[in-house]
């Protein structure tokens, strides 16, 4: 019988622990099967965050390291520059990475690091049970923000792509949505992009993935990808926002 | 050889490179600063990387992710900087992998001073981050002690997979001997001999591909982690204990006391033999692993009326002096917080009236 489709080599055999309905699963496949297609596999070390994708070093077939809470862009970049050949990417969420390591990944920017960044915005703290993160939106309620986030006492969300597109050591960030089948194929295409700015040294790259939870914004799967597009995608715009990827060729 | 004169952050910067170390990570803080500046000057020379971190907390995870890849790595800091390491070290210890640590102490707590201190003793040995680990703790009192030791810290290291941390006084780091150095090592990552270490795999590659971790979920997993953890402790403790005896024959009064201060209290026992006072002293090397029977014995040898502690802090070793003599005998203690050397005149005259008492 003709295989018309295989799990790529770059996921274990080990079942995932996500909820059902979280996109958490659809992204570990799309890098997965990116390094897999560039034939990154036994070059390729992961760092899993603090966060619900804790567990990641499970799932990605490949050398892998467990950081503490939003130190993977630093432990990244002791790898890389250890083996400065490796293909090294951090898989972070937003509690994880913009709020308690925005120190590590914005010098991980501007350091120009040679690592990818694979960043799921959930707009909300999903380990620890629905907490409120900086990307969550005003008024959305979390188990923090019962009233709903105060714009006046809390401010309003971090726009990340946008802030680390500033950076001179950025080489290529994106924004990209899993909210229809579209969008996941222009998502795996901007991980791939990421990946190939990082192995032709052209300097640190990031892709945001906004990213449903059902489970602790109380709402069915499919309700939760209709909330994604009604209330993230217009504060989080898609798109690239940085692309240093042309420079030099 | 020829000796050179050279002060001690570079001597030891220069002996870690010496020792095969190729890594940096650092951050500047006073008085350790010329260990990253002499760094940032020789590592390029050789190929090796330096590498200025946004924080001492970066740095700290940097020094992870690099031992994991299994090359020699260190990082270098002075109290308050080593203070912002702590969750890193425990990181580092959970998933079970060797760095080098250094700690040039100044004052605190706080911002405290940019003047020597022993005052994070505690933090060094009794685990200055989270959960049940301990680190190797050596403690040079000369330039060429510091030297010598910075090589016994990567052995160790690698030995035990487990972070080694230099821990010197600010004067230590701050001033000039004439050393000898070490010849230069080369160290080239065996995947054989560091199997755990991430240096790349493939499906169907002999060993299991690396997981550098220390997350272990269920109760059954980490109580095994922790056993083992211990098991490699006792192992240690059993095998490196090192310490410096001076004077023991026929003394009276037994001084313990590590780094600088114990060479001010060689001189104060020196001038004490002139006038026919005979004091031994119990110098730890490690002061984790706690040389506890050396200076049991020592204290608790016939004629020997008691036991004093002399450093540079509030009284931090002398905790492990007493539980070491348990009572048996009277241990004293002798010290200054807040970076005031004390001089061998006062310990000559402290340990008077203690053979008076």
């Amino acid at each position: 019988m003709a295989v018309v489709f295989e799990k790529t080599k770059m996921l274990t055999d080990a079942e995932f622990h996500y909820c059902p309905g979280c996109t958490h699963g659809v992204i570990h496949r799309l890098v997965a099967e990116v390094i897999d297609e560039m034939g990154l596999q036994e070059k390729a070390v992961g760092i899993a965050p603090v966060g619900c994708a804790v567990f990641a070093y499970n799932y990605f077939n490949c050398d892998m390291f467990e950081a503490a809470h939003g130190r993977a862009p630093a432990v990244a970049t002791g790898i890389k520059r250890a083996r400065t050949d490796a293909c090294v990417f951090t898989y972070q969420g937003d509690g994880d990475l913009a709020s308690i390591g925005t120190a590590e990944i914005v010098h991980a920017a501007h350091r120009g690091e040679k690592i990818t960044t694979i960043f799921v915005n959930n707009a909300i703290y999903g380990m620890t049970g629905g907490q409120m993160a900086p990307t969550t939106l005003v008024g959305q309620k979390t188990t923090t923000s019962p009233y709903g986030r105060d714009e006046a006492w809390c401010g309003k969300p971090l726009r990340v792509s946008e802030m680390l597109a500033t950076i001179e050591g950025s080489a290529y960030i994106e924004r990209v949505a899993l909210n229809n089948n579209a969008n996941i194929i222009r998502a795996k295409k901007a991980i791939r992009k990421a990946f190939e700015c990082q192995m032709s040294g052209k300097g640190f790259s990031m892709i945001e993935i906004l990213s449903t939870c059902p489970t602790n914004w109380g709402l069915s799967p499919v309700e939760a990808m209709k909330w994604l597009e009604d209330n993230m995608i217009p504060y989080y715009p898609l798109g690239v926002f940085k692309d240093k990827t042309k420079e030099g060729e | 050889m020829a000796q050179t004169l050279m002060k001690g952050n570079e001597a030891i910067a220069e002996a870690a490179i010496r020792a095969g170390c190729r890594f940096f990570f650092g951050y500047p803080i006073t008085p350790q600063t010329e260990i990253p500046e002499y760094m940032s000057a020789r590592m390029p020379e050789l190929g090796g990387c330096y590498l200025q971190a946004e924080s001492e907390v970066a740095a700290i995870n940097m020094v992870y992710g690099a031992a994991g890849s299994g090359v020699r790595v260190m990082t270098s800091s002075s109290s308050p900087g080593v203070s912002l390491k702590q969750e890193g070290i425990s990181y580092i210890a959970g998933s079970e992998l060797p760095c080098v640590i250094i700690n040039v102490m100044r004052g605190g707590p706080g911002l405290g001073s940019i003047q020597a201190s022993q005052g994070d003793y505690f933090q060094a040995t009794k685990g200055g981050g989270h959960g049940d680990y301990r680190m190797i703790v050596l403690a040079p009192a000369s330039v060429q002690e510091a030297i010598d030791l910075m090589g016994d810290a990567f052995d160790l290291a690698d030995k035990y997979r487990n972070p080694a941390m230099l821990l010197a006084d600010g004067i230590i780091g701050q001033m000039m001997e004439p050393v000898e150095l070490p010849e230069m090592k080369e160290y080239v990552v065996d995947p054989e001999k560091k199997p755990w270490a991430a240096t790349g795999w493939k499906p169907g590659d002999k060993k299991p591909r690396a997981v550098v971790n220390s997350l272990y979920i269920t109760t059954e997993e980490l109580t095994e982690l922790n056993e083992r953890l211990q098991a490699r402790y006792a192992e240690i403790e059993k095998n490196e204990v090192r310490y410096e005896a001076y004077n023991l024959e026929g003394a009276e009064l037994v001084v313990t006391a590590y780094g600088t201060i114990a060479r001010i209290c060689k001189s104060a026992i020196d001038e004490l033999k002139q006038e026919g006072i005979n004091v031994g002293l119990i110098r730890p090397i490690t002061l984790w692993p706690f040389p506890k029977n050396a200076v049991r014995d020592a204290v608790m040898a016939d004629g020997v009326k008691g036991c004093l502690t002399v450093e540079l802090s509030a009284g931090q070793m002398v905790e492990d002096v007493r539980l070491a003599v348990n009572g048996a005998k009277p241990v004293e203690f002798l010290g200054h917080a807040g970076s005031l050397l004390p001089t061998a005149e006062e310990i000559k005259e402290k340990l008077k009236s203690m053979r008076e008492e």
